[in-house]
């Protein structure tokens, strides 16, 4: 957790580099959302895709939540529904990761897959979150091989086995309950003595016939060579070490932003959350906007994410017409400056 | 037209265990959206490398046998095959330069 951000690569040529009035960092909710706004505002945006390109919902089954769908819709269906709406009108969808940032001045510079340099007037942040994982070495050599942060994902793969899953809030008590229909034994390893989960959610799951707990309990490292075979846990009381014999190890301990990539050059607060100005999408770096997740600590949802990817593409807009990037934007009377000097722009916005 | 070939519990053995190419086998499902994401690339990959390299796709529920053999965990997982033997691994959503590279490696070590 350096402050010091990572210097770019060495030896990328800068002077040819693509140039882009508008970069947009990822496909959720939030990117794509932003994409939308700003392809249909004229700014052709070029959308880099990232690691999971449509975002969290693409590792979820149905979203019942989001207006527009009232039969409720597959989250894969979903973020597909955004992407063709987006490109559209002229969105430019681009494979590959952000790796390296420059933003010390405008236009900003970032690489993608540590080899493609662009120059971007304007960035718009849409990082979202990932699955946290609790860092063991092992734990990262078996993803994919028994280690798995989505239950909705690979529950099925183990029919009839022994399965451990960590955590103690709502979401991992839902993936218990989940996995519950395939595994034969679902162990629930807890740190503590007791859950964070709401009371309902700790009924159905400790008084489930397949669900053993394991309190005050942390699992120590991932065992198997090809494939998990089991977990080194140790209790946290007595310092006892134990073993748990499964083939499956689901990890549900919550998110984290995606932001390591930004730190140094914008403020986030302590769990990485970059942090805005009130009532807008405005970092403290001048042409860069946040949205989604990376900045929401709070609602963490696909409809506020969309929202305030509305928002940023919106910001972006106004700040590039009053550098005059952009042109047929009277900032005079139709646009305010910076919410950094007053929050309350009070202005509609044309759809 | 797809250049892929659709795998099976039944034809595994003949075409991806019994080629003298490389064979990248895609193990997937209906309701995994990971999967589709990747599809698309999965597709191109198959039609540029005709001739040069298999490219098979495997739904895993209706082929429950093959996934259990391959030990597959985890969707989409992409194994790389070479005479007859799983030579490589990888999980999720991979870009396609990544697979591309893959195969090219593994064909110039024919
Ligand atoms: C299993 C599950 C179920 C959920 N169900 C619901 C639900 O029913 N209803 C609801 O409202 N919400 C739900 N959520 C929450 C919802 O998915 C999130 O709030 C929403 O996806 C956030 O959107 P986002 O665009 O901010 O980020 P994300 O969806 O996290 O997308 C982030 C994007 O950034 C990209 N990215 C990351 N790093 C880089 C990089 N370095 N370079 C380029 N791109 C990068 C990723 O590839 C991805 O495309 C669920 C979440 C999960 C995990």
């Amino acid at each position: 957790m350096s402050l010091t951000p990572t210097p770019l690569p060495p030896g990328l040529d800068w002077d040819a580099a693509e140039r882009r009035t508008i970069v947009i960092v990822g496909t959720g909710p939030a990117g794509l959302t932003a994409a939308l706004y700003a392809a249909r505002a004229g700014l052709a945006p070029l959308v880099v895709q990232g690691p999971e390109p449509g975002g969290q919902l693409t590792t979820t089954t149905d979203v019942e939540n989001f207006p527009g769908y009232p039969d409720g819709v597959m989250g894969p269906e979903m973020m597909a529904d955004f992407e063709k709406q987006a490109t559209r009108f002229g969105a430019e969808l681009r494979w590959g990761a952000v790796t390296h940032v420059d933003l010390s001045q405008a236009p900003h510079r970032l690489v993608v897959d540590e080899a493609t340099p662009l120059v971007a007037e304007s960035v718009i942040v849409a990082t979202g979150a990932s699955a946290k994982y609790l860092g063991l070495e092992n734990e990262k050599r078996l993803l994919g091989r028994g280690v798995s942060a989505c239950a909705t994902c690979d529950g099925a793969f183990f029919r009839e086995e022994e399965i451990a899953i960590v955590g103690g809030g709502d979401t991992a008590m839902e993936e218990a309950l989940f996995l519950t229909r395939f595994a034969s034994t679902v162990h629930l390893v807890h740190r503590r003595d007791e859950l964070r989960a709401s009371q309902i959610m700790q009924d159905r799951v400790l008084n489930h016939p397949k669900v053993q707990v394991h309190w005050n309990t942390v699992v120590t490292d991932v065992v198997g060579d090809d494939a998990v075979t089991a977990l080194a846990t140790r209790d946290t009381v007595t310092g006892e070490p134990g073993t748990l014999p499964v083939t499956g190890f689901f990890v549900a301990i919550g998110h984290k932003p995606n932001t390591d990539l930004f730190r140094g050059w914008l403020e986030m607060d302590e769990a990485g959350y970059v942090q805005t100005h009130p009532d807008s999408t405005w970092t403290d770096v001048g042409g860069v906007f946040v949205c989604g997740d990376a900045q929401d600590h709070v609602y963490r949802q696909a409809v506020t994410a969309a929202g305030t990817g509305c928002m940023a593409a919106i910001d972006a807009e106004r700040w590039l017409a009053e550098r005059h990037v952009i042109d047929g934007v009277d900032t005079e009377t139709e646009y305010h400056a910076a919410p950094a000097e007053s929050s309350e722009t009070g202005e509609p916005v044309e759809g | 037209m797809s250049a892929y070939i659709t795998g099976t519990d039944a034809n595994f053995e003949t075409e991806v265990l019994n080629t003298d190419q490389p064979v990248l086998v895609d193990f997937w499902a209906t309701w995994c959206g990971p999967c589709r994401t990747i599809a698309p690339t999965i597709e191109e990959i198959a039609s540029e490398y005709d001739g040069k390299a298999k490219v098979v796709k495997l739904d895993v529920d209706n082929n429950p046998q093959t996934a259990m053999k391959y030990g597959i965990r985890s969707i989409p997982s992409l194994l790389f095959f070479k005479d007859g033997k799983p030579v490589d691994q990888m999980v999720g959503v991979v870009p396609k330069k990544v697979l591309a590279e893959k195969l090219d490696a593994l064909g110039q070590t024919a």
